[in-house]
C-alpha cells in the first residue's frame, strides 16, 4: 500500500483524540494483515469512494472503547447503548475525515460509519487490497486502525 | 438567541450543546439529518443554524441549498470533518457563513459563532 495512504491515518487519529479526548496516541509499527478477523471486538467502520476506494476500520478492545466513549461523551456506557455506537462511530468519521483531506490531489467520499459489536467478528474487504494495522497505545489502552484502501486508476474512472 | 443543530450523531450534538450552553444559549432545537431539520425549521424559526456535511438522508450541503431558496438571512454554520479546498468552497457557494472542521476545540466553535453573529450584527 503507498504510504501516503497510512501517514495520513496517524496524524488523523493524533489530532482526534489530542483535541476532543485530551488522550496522546502512541503510534508502533504498522503491519500487514491477511486475514478478515477485526484486531479486537469494537469496530468503528468507515467506506471511502472516489479517488480512493476501500474501508477503514477503528478496533477496540471493549474495556478501551469504554473508558474512550467514557471520556468523548462525558458517561459511562455499556455498549448495548446506542449512544456507545454513535460515539465510536463519530469517532471514525472524524479520523477518516481528517486523513482524506490529507490525500494530496484526489477526491475522495466517505461513508456513513457503521459500528460492530462483538468478539471474533470479522468485516470483509475488497479483494486484492491490502490491509495495514496501525497498533495504537494510549492512557486508556490499545487500539488499532485497520486500512484496506487502494488508489482507482485514472482508467478506471474514465471507464 | 435560537439554534438549530444539525448532526447524525447525538454525542456531536451533545458536546455542541454544551458549549452554546457556556456560551449562554439554551434555546436549542436538534435534527438528526437535512430532512429532519427541514421539518423542524418552520417552527422552530432558528436565528443560527449549525449543520454537520456528512449524513444519512440528507446531507448538510443537500440540506443548505434547499433550506437558501428560501431563507438567504438566517447565518448557517457548518460543522464537518470535510477540510478540503474544493468541499469549503462548495458548501460557501451553496450559502454556508463560516466553517468549522472537527475535530475542534470548544473555544474554536465558540469563536465561529461569535464571529458569525457579529457579521450578521454589522
Amino acid at each position: 500500500m503507498d504510504p501516503a495512504f497510512i501517514t495520513p491515518f496517524i496524524a488523523s487519529i493524533q489530532d482526534v483524540f489530542s483535541t476532543m479526548l485530551q488522550l496522546p496516541v502512541t503510534i508502533k509499527d504498522p503491519r500487514i494483515k491477511a486475514d478478515s478477523a477485526t484486531t479486537y471486538d469494537v469496530s468503528g467502520i468507515i467506506g471511502m469512494s472516489g479517488d480512493v476506494v476501500g474501508s477503514v476500520v477503528l478496533s477496540f478492545p471493549e474495556a478501551t472503547a469504554r473508558r474512550v466513549v467514557s471520556l468523548f461523551a462525558g458517561a459511562d456506557m455499556l455498549p448495548t447503548n446506542p449512544d456507545f455506537a454513535d460515539a465510536v462511530g463519530e469517532l471514525v468519521n472524524m479520523i477518516s475525515g481528517g486523513a482524506k483531506a490529507m490525500f494530496k490531489g484526489r477526491k475522495v467520499s466517505i461513508s456513513c460509519p457503521s459500528v460492530i459489536v462483538g468478539r471474533d467478528h470479522t468485516v470483509a474487504r475488497q479483494k486484492g487490497t491490502p490491509c495495514i494495522v496501525i497498533p495504537c497505545d494510549t492512557d486508556c489502552g490499545e487500539l488499532a486502525i485497520e486500512i484496506a484502501v487502494k488508489a482507482v486508476s485514472s482508467a478506471a474512472i474514465a471507464a | 438567541m435560537k439554534i438549530m443543530l444539525i448532526d447524525d450523531s447525538k454525542t456531536m450534538r451533545n458536546i455542541q450543546e454544551s458549549v452554546l450552553a457556556q456560551l449562554g444559549h439554551t434555546a436549542i432545537e436538534e435534527a438528526c439529518d437535512g430532512q429532519d431539520a427541514l421539518s423542524k425549521i418552520g417552527a422552530f424559526q432558528p436565528d443560527l443554524i449549525l449543520v454537520d456535511g456528512n449524513m444519512p438522508n440528507m446531507d448538510g450541503l443537500s440540506f443548505v441549498k434547499a433550506f437558501r431558496h428560501g431563507n438567504k438571512a438566517t447565518p448557517v454554520i457548518m460543522v464537518t470533518t470535510e477540510s478540503e479546498k474544493s468541499r469549503v468552497i462548495d458548501a460557501i457557494k451553496a450559502g454556508v457563513n463560516n466553517y468549522v472542521v472537527k475535530p475542534f476545540t470548544p473555544d474554536l466553535l465558540s469563536q465561529r459563532i461569535n464571529e458569525t453573529m457579529n457579521k450578521k450584527a454589522a
